[in-house]
């Protein structure tokens, strides 16, 4: 495609398809557990806030070391692969997925919850009196509402899972087409002194950033101009 | 008597800087496979010249990037003999001072099956994954590739194989048994009596020489040229075998 070498082209295609994956899966735990926190009374609710944000101040590696642990055969994931006869979900597209969704978390839960906190107690209570279920209220009154912020974890999630590196590093196996990502092949091609193909790769990502960056700053301007 | 104290005490003080100006310290970049020996030999380097020598461990690929980037270290010990070459090639060694310090021993480990004969258990293929270690970036990655090649499974293990940035996380994926077996050097097994272990037979890859040399950087550093003698010397060599190098 577009003439690039193989080893250049795979790792792009198969990023993109880990950060969609990653980004469809986080939205939809990231989205109940964001109403849970910002609407629960629950005295542990902080507790369990703080643990979502773990991955946020934790340096990846040790997230690597115990998703390599968790993963292996003496771990849940191990348990989930002999479901097909497999020992470990390490060096797996599934073990990645799995990394991303946890790594990535805390980026897509608290812009969701900052959302659901501004919408307040105002408007589902106008909406349970014009007798709207707590369910209807969520899905057509506080959902669409928090949809800048939905939007924001969003992008965040799927940059963030772009730019994931030691996690993946340290679980994946620098298998081509499985678990070789754009990160990592940029590493693999400075260590091999390959450094046209690591040009290539490293700008496309600043360009990349760079696009993600100005996108953010201009959605969020808009939404906040919509909503004043 | 005043006096007296602060003149000693001024000596001490003396004393102590010109100690200091002769008890140098040198930073050595060791390739990951070498942490264990290097570790002792630098510990015994202190007791027996003074010097200090600060080990900073890693892939050797990586090393030479960060050389050829003004990394400050003064001393390389690499994984193979291309990376020195190299440094002296480019200017970033001195010339000369390139000498084989081991030579590497691969070994075929496994936690889960029985590798005793480790030609039978590779043809025989009943495992989903076979750690190496990087065979572009590192020298052990590559004598595994060349191991199975000369065995003729390569193509048929080729699925199966995942790689390691370095011999130490190709180690890591054996160890938490991530992968069923893998090539790893024989020095990482010092101490280790778990698993089954094959050692492969030398003429089925092409050895293992780890290279030492002397940067640029060290050029004028006593302790660098102090570390890199005494690695040479009896004692050094001692523990090089007794971790399962070849010795050149």
């Amino acid at each position: 495609m577009l003439g690039m070498p193989d080893d250049i082209w795979v790792p792009i295609k198969l990023t993109i398809e880990l950060a969609t994956i990653s980004t469809l899966a986080l939205l939809v735990v990231a989205t109940p557990l964001a109403w849970w926190l910002a609407r629960s009374k629950a005295w542990f609710k902080e507790a369990a806030a703080a643990i979502v944000s773990l991955p946020m101040v934790l340096p990846p590696t040790v997230l690597g070391f115990y998703l390599l642990i968790a993963l292996g055969p003496d771990g849940p994931g191990g348990v989930i692969a002999s479901l097909w006869g497999a020992r470990t979900l390490a060096f797996t597209f599934t073990g990645l997925v799995i990394g991303s969704i946890i790594s990535s978390m805390p980026f897509v839960v608290q812009p969701i919850r900052n959302a659901f906190a501004a919408v307040g107690d105002r408007p589902l209570e106008v909406a349970s009196t014009l007798r709207a279920s707590p369910r209807r209220a969520f899905w057509t009154v506080a959902l669409p509402l928090a949809s800048p912020g939905l939007l924001t974890g969003a992008v965040l999630g799927f940059a963030h899972t772009v730019g994931e590196f030691g996690v993946i590093l340290m679980i994946g196996g620098n298998i081509p087409g499985r678990t070789r990502v754009m990160s990592t092949a940029i590493f693999d091609f400075v260590e091999t002194m390959r450094w046209r193909e690591a040009n290539l790769l490293a700008g496309g990502m600043v360009a990349f950033a760079f696009v993600v960056i100005l996108a953010m700053t201009l959605l969020e301007k808009r939404f906040t101009r919509a909503g004043a | 008597m005043k006096l007296i104290v602060l003149e000693t005490a001024l000596a001490a003080f003396l004393t102590s800087l010109v100690a200091q100006a002769q008890a140098d310290v040198t930073h050595v970049a060791v390739a990951a496979n070498f942490t264990e020996p290097a570790k002792e030999i630098a510990a015994l380097f202190k007791q027996k010249t003074g010097h200090e020598a600060v080990l900073i461990f890693g892939a050797s690929g990586a090393f030479y990037t960060q050389i050829t980037h003004s990394a400050p270290f003064e001393v390389f010990l690499s994984a193979d003999a291309e990376r020195p070459k190299m440094a002296v090639d480019n200017g970033f060694a001195a010339p000369d001072s390139v000498f084989t310090y081991a030579i590497g021993k691969l070994v075929l480990w496994s936690r889960v099956v029985d590798v005793t004969n480790g030609e039978a258990a590779l043809k025989a293929g009943n495992f989903q994954k076979l750690s190496i270690a990087n065979p572009v970036a590192a020298p052990y990655g590559t004598a595994a590739v060349e191991t199975m090649k000369a065995l003729g499974v390569y193509d048929a293990l080729k699925p199966k194989i995942v790689q390691g940035n370095s011999i130490a996380q190709a180690f890591q994926f054996v160890d938490t048994r991530n992968a069923e077996l893998g090539f790893i050097a024989l020095s990482q097994l010092h101490g280790v009596t778990a698993g089954t272990r094959w050692e492969v037979p030398a003429n089925l890859f092409s050895p293992i020489r780890q290279d030492a040399v002397l940067l640029k950087t060290g050029a004028n550093s006593e302790a660098s040229k102090a570390f890199l003698a005494f690695l040479q010397g009896p004692e050094a060599k001692a523990i090089i075998e007794q971790f399962g190098y070849a010795l050149p």
